[in-house]
């Protein structure tokens, strides 16, 4: 299923989609195989999966850890992207990851393996829109590969974006907009930012395609309170503390999907 | 080449501004900020006011004779910004950031710092301006550096020892950008060197340039000629690009920037990035960087704390492949090497960065004539580094 359809079908229904983030190759590569099924199947309704990077600067210390951990058992973007191909799921994948393991990866070869892989989408936070659309000589940009190979590239939109630059990313992202809830990197929080309503609601009232709001999303409660202000919530280092100390994945997740 | 950057800030395909979308906003601000500051004549007055009655600029161009006379090759000049307040050339843009943040109303300053500095400088501008400051050092640099930590702290700045990583540069970087991100609001990136997004490498290009328009002036009066050769040391490459700027449209100007080799460039000990590197993006440009297969970035080494990073400015990735500048490199041995030798031929104690210039130009100046001209960027003073000479002695 694409990200579109998984929308269109949980509007249907009136509900927020859930996005579960998780640190490929954290525990280890099989283990982090695995939690892509036991997201899946307790509800989560994208799964973000992040490849570790050595300076990882938009990511609080839960994902910079796992990231570290992934990294000293070896793990690269290769083997995430080849395990991957292997596991068999409907739930949309998207890949999150810093630009230079994707660059030295190399572009084209990318965006095929990651289609052949099964992903749906993309999220780099540091290739900004004005670097994405911006080609070389007769190379195009990465927004124009990324949709030459159908592959979505998820814009993010932050509190200190501007208007002006809000109705360009939002005209640029593909799949839905990723809305950054606060000023600040990724990590738990014990509240919601408070002009998050505003915010959000600036968002929704440029664009029809779904707003998703990440960075500081732990609770059910927080999920409870922005039923009626966004389309889909992204929980990402709430899920990584619960891999790395044993929590119960599952129920995590139900709890956070009862919430949708 | 006066025409680059761009205006998205590349040179060519190096540069750039590869950050989060959140400090997308405070980098055109910084920009547009920096662009009406740089045609102000009285932010310029002030920079020059400064620069003259407490930085102490202009600083001396001085013949190396004794140096020379050992070399038995062409004349060795020396620009002595280790004789700049605080003992390096990074006041020279510390002093032009922080009057920069002022004019913005930024009231809190955040630095990263290696060898420690660029923290000092900062530290010491903040303290100038009155300005609270917060520097981020990695905790392996708290260690080797700590006097220069007590030097931040008397100085009112509250230095915060990085865990994450390798625990040095890089990591410091990546903690400052976090924070940045975080407080961008009200907080001032007073970025060390021609490194991270635009308007940065260009910005602090600027500041230091003042090291190669001095230089240029000094040996009009002095030889009434150009150098034939220009060298400088490399690690992040802000005292080398304020050197070189002035005279890269010199065509018989021979330019060439020294990089750490540590134990040596094939070792995987080193910091030469431009000399074995490849490019990728790190700390908001893309430029050389150290990087292994996966594109995950490896850890530099130098005996110099200062050019112990595994990235380089944009800009000089751009003069590597352009051609227009050499990069070379030397050892940690070539360089205590230099190091001793300038003690002891001409009583001045180097940085140890500066010792990596001061071995290659001994080296190309022994294969000169005597007619010709070496002109050297003596960076910073050696002081900092006694301890790490004498614990390897």
């Amino acid at each position: 299923m694409s990200i579109r359809e998984t929308f269109d079908r949980l509007k249907s229904g009136n509900e927020m989609a859930l996005i579960a983030y998780l640190t490929g190759g954290f525990p280890s590569l099989e283990a982090s195989m695995e939690l892509i099924r036991t997201l899946s199947a307790n509800g989560a309704d994208i799964i973000e999966i992040g490849i570790p990077f050595s300076d990882p600067i938009a990511d609080g210390p839960t994902i910079q850890a796992s990231s570290q951990a992934a990294l000293e058992k070896g793990v690269s973007l290769p083997q995430i992207l080849e395990a991957v191909s292997r596991i068999q799921t409907d739930t949309p994948l998207v890949a999150m990851s810093y630009l230079n393991p994707l660059l030295a990866y190399g572009r084209e070869r990318l965006l095929q393996d990651m289609k052949a892989a099964g992903f749906s989408g993309l999220i780099v936070p540091d290739l900004p829109l004005e670097e994405a659309e911006k080609g070389r000589g007769t190379e195009s940009g990465w927004k124009t590969e990324a949709i030459k190979h159908g592959i979505d590239l998820i814009f993010l939109v932050t509190p200190t974006t501007s208007e002006d630059r809000l109705r360009r990313l939002v005209d640029a992202t593909e799949g839905f907009v990723y809305c950054v809830s606060l000023t600040g990197i990724t990590g738990e929080r014990s509240d919601l930012p408070p002009h998050l309503s505003e915010f959000l609601g600036k968002v929704k009232s440029l664009t029809d395609k779904p707003a998703a709001v990440g960075f500081g999303i732990s609770t059910p409660a927080h999920v409870r309170q922005l039923k009626t202000m966004a389309d889909a919530v992204i929980v990402g280092s709430r899920i990584v503390k619960a891999v790395s100390e044993g929590e119960d994945l599952g129920s995590l997740i139900r709890a956070l999907k009862a919430e949708c | 080449m006066t025409h680059l950057p761009d205006a998205s800030g590349h040179w060519d395909r190096f540069g750039g501004r590869y950050v989060p979308e959140t400090v997308m906003a405070a980098l055109y601000e910084l920009e547009a900020e920096y662009e009406r500051a740089r045609s102000d004549e009285i932010f310029e007055n002030e920079f020059i006011h400064i620069m003259n009655q407490y930085v102490g600029r202009e600083t001396p161009l001085y013949f190396a004779e004794r140096l020379t006379k050992k070399i038995g090759g062409a004349k060795i000049y020396l620009k002595r910004e280790d004789l700049a307040h605080t003992g390096a050339h990074k006041i020279n843009n510390t002093i032009g950031q922080i009057l920069l943040a002022r004019r913005m109303g930024k009231p809190r300053i955040i630095a990263e710092t290696g060898a420690g500095q660029h923290g000092v400088a900062t530290a010491t501008a903040c303290a100038l301006m009155g300005l609270e400051c917060q520097v981020y050092m990695g905790a392996v640099d708290v260690k080797r550096q700590r006097m220069n930590v007590f030097r931040m702290e008397l100085l009112g700045t509250r230095v915060v020892p990085v865990e994450s990583g390798s625990k040095t540069l890089k990591d410091a970087i990546n903690e400052a950008m976090r924070d940045w991100v975080t407080n961008i609001e009200n907080t001032f990136y007073c970025i060390g060197s021609v490194v991270g997004p635009h308007p940065y490498p260009m910005m602090v290009r600027d500041f230091q340039t003042i090291i190669g328009r001095e230089a240029r002036q000094q040996m009009h009066e002095l030889e009434n000629r150009l150098p034939d050769l220009l060298v400088a040391c490399v690690g992040g490459g802000s005292n080398a690009m304020g050197l070189f700027y002035p005279f890269l449209q010199d065509a018989d100007v021979k330019i060439v920037g020294v990089e750490a080799a540590g134990h040596g460039v094939h070792t995987g000990k080193h910091s030469a990035t431009l000399c074995m590197g490849s490019v990728g993006s790190l700390h908001g440009a893309m430029s050389y960087m150290l990087q292994d297969e996966n594109g995950q970035v490896l850890e530099a080494h130098s005996v110099s704390a200062g050019l112990d990073y595994p990235g380089v400015g944009p800009e000089h990735s751009y003069l590597k492949d352009n051609g227009r500048v050499s990069y070379v490199s030397a050892t940690d041995e070539e360089a205590l090497g230099a190091f001793r030798l300038l003690c002891e031929t001409e009583g001045i104690i180097p940085a140890l960065e500066s010792a990596h210039a001061v071995a290659h130009a001994v080296k190309a100046a022994a294969d000169m004539p005597a007619d010709q001209i070496v002109l050297v960027n003596l960076s910073g003073r050696g002081d900092k580094d006694l301890e790490i000479v004498e614990g390897l002695v």
